[in-house]
């Protein structure tokens, strides 16, 4: 009797939660990788199995390689500034007798807070040729004609760019306190007593002691790079001007849904997917380090 | 290694300014835009067209106003709180009992589920949100053959049951990581005393699980209230928007006809309440976040 109980328990516990997780994201997810290896629009009921096409298709569309282009550059450039400003900072907050400490952090951190369409209507205005707040501030120093933030194809990525990275050091830096704070302080003391800087001290004892964390934050430098991208772009510039501020998955969700190529856009999904596991995979691999123990 | 010490000891006061002075300046840039959106949001139309930076000259609350009435902002909020709710809600109660279950009960398939949850933590929505639209687009074609009743698209509910279930693995990752770290001896008590599974979980376990539980609450908050692609892909009717997708749309209309008041008061709308609530619970939710690991 007891035993029934127990398992009808167990039963009713997980199965809202599994059927949920079932159908809004495991089915889902496998229909990301069959879907791409179909050709179907997704309205009509005709889809025809065609096997790779949708890669070599891929592979030969210069709107991908500007896609793709695009998003390599936001997760480099994203990730180096916004690691070494969030480490920077981390840094000076945890092991500087600061005034208004509690003040920086709690600022520093607000943007994470913010919805990115809020962020992008910011920046919006920021970067707005005419009234916006950069323009006019620039205009104290420069005359002639007014920078296109957003308006220019070689310019807007890097404006793209520049809110990632003021969305992003907040929380990257908070984390990095974090684990700074478990640093044990005697081992900052016997350093300082033997005559090393603060600087000496950040590359021969913070860094090597959070290295674990740091490793762990660069594979989600790498995801949420890709993620945030979108969200941004979507909002802010929807990908233009003529696709020069198009990334992975502003340039998926253009094509199966708004094109309604459906098979096409998973397959771009599945290259991205791929893509993006393989390069944490390589940077961790890369970063890999004895691990020290304290 | 002398050297070095002097060259610190020498200028400490310059080096301690120009700590100042950087941390300074991103404060700056960070409270300065928000700041002028505050500001902005009570300018009349034609003092945009001055530099942005004069301050405006008078309180025109009427924009707040307009957003609300206007640009339709006060439904789009009632949406927004009627959907941040319902996906709390239903996340809570699903995700409690599963966490509590798979962290502490064994059974056979436990080892299968805990993977696939752990797995799931690596499915991003932006994937999968155009095949979650697909599924419930010919669910309704479906529905629309049999019962003449399409009912899955443009529902408020099914959005709200989209965000829990998206949101499952993180939060079961982080709740059952409380739970399995407490004491069996809590439900052996309770078992002793008479008490059933689910009074023990009800009564016992979760109550002790209450922090995570706030945790949870907040970050999920956060990430509901601000979400803005799901919302989009499936409330396609154009009266049926959440807050940030209306704020999108004011954006878009905001480069035909020029209602930058109405855009800022709108802004407003969508920040305040996360300002406010992180006011209030700014060291509970950085302290939960390293707690929890990351996300996003």
């Amino acid at each position: 009797m007891k035993k029934k109980n127990r398992s009808g328990f167990i039963i009713a516990c997980v199965t809202p939660a599994i059927l949920l997780f079932i159908i809004f994201m495991i089915i889902p997810t496998i229909d990301v990788f069959r879907m791409s290896l179909y050709k179907w629009g997704g309205y009509t009921a005709n889809k025809t199995f065609v096997g790779l096409e949708n890669f070599m298709k891929l592979s030969k569309n210069p709107k991908f390689y500007q896609a793709f282009q695009n998003s390599i550059l936001l997760i480099v450039v994203v990730t180096l500034v916004t690691f070494s400003l969030a480490l920077i900072f981390a840094y000076i907050l945890s092991r500087e007798k600061i005034k208004g400490q509690n003040f920086f952090r709690i600022v520093f951190y607000i943007p994470n807070i913010l919805s990115v369409v809020v962020i992008s209507a910011i920046f919006s205005a920021i970067y707005d040729p005419n009234q916006g707040l950069l323009n006019s501030f620039l205009n104290l120093f420069r005359g002639g004609d007014p920078i296109l933030w957003l308006g220019s194809q070689k310019l807007v990525i890097y404006s793209v760019a520049i809110a990632m990275v003021w969305q992003a050091i907040g929380y990257y830096m908070v984390m990095y306190m974090a684990s700074m704070a478990n640093v044990p302080l005697s081992l900052y003391e016997s350093a300082s007593l033997e005559g090393a800087g603060k600087i000496k001290q950040f590359f021969s004892i913070t860094l090597p002691l959070i290295w674990t964390n740091i490793r762990t934050t660069l594979t989600f430098f790498i995801i949420s790079t890709i993620n945030m991208s979108f969200l941004m772009v979507k909002a802010m510039t929807n990908g233009g001007p003529d696709g020069a501020s198009s990334v992975f998955l502003s340039y998926m969700y253009q094509e199966a849904y708004t094109n309604s190529s459906y098979g096409y856009g998973m397959a771009i999904g599945v290259t991205v997917f791929i893509f993006s596991f393989a390069l944490a995979g390589v940077l961790n691999a890369v970063t890999k380090r004895e691990e020290i123990e304290f | 290694m002398e050297k070095k010490n002097k060259r610190l000891g020498k200028n400490p006061k310059i080096a301690k300014i120009f700590i100042y002075l950087v941390l300074a300046l991103l404060a700056i840039t960070i409270l300065v835009p928000v700041a002028w959106v505050f500001v902005a949001s009570i300018k009349e139309n034609s003092e945009f067209y001055r530099s942005p930076w004069t301050l405006p000259q008078g309180l025109h609350f009427q924009n707040f106003a307009d957003a609300w009435q206007t640009a339709s902002m006060g439904s789009y909020m009632l949406r927004s709180v009627l959907v941040t709710a319902l996906a709390l809600v239903l996340l809570i109660v699903i995700s409690l009992p599963a966490a509590y279950v798979l962290a502490r009960f064994k059974f056979k398939s436990k080892a299968l589920w805990n993977t696939l949850f752990m797995a799931g933590l690596f499915i991003n929505v932006n994937y999968i949100v155009v095949p979650i639209f697909l599924m419930l687009n010919n669910g309704d074609i479906f529905l629309r053959k049999m019962f003449d009743k399409p009912f899955l698209l443009n529902n408020v509910f099914i959005l709200a049951l989209v965000y829990a279930s998206t949101a499952l693995p993180f939060t079961i990752y982080l709740l059952s990581g409380y739970f399995k770290s407490l004491a069996k001896d809590y439900e052996e008590a309770a078992y002793v005393d008479g008490a059933g599974y689910f009074y023990t979980m009800v009564r016992v376990i979760i109550p002790m699980a209450k922090p995570s539980v706030v945790t949870v609450i907040l970050f999920n908050f956060l990430a509901f209230w601000n979400e803005y692609i799901i919302s989009m892909t499936l409330l396609t009717k154009p009266e049926l928007k959440t807050l940030p997708v209306g704020l999108m749309n004011l954006m878009a209309a905001q480069k035909s006809a020029v209602q930058y008041g109405q855009l800022y008061a709108g802004l407003v709308i969508v920040m305040l309440p996360t300002l406010i609530l992180y006011m209030c619970v700014q060291k509970k939710l950085t302290q939960g976040m390293t707690l929890g690991g990351l996300k996003g």
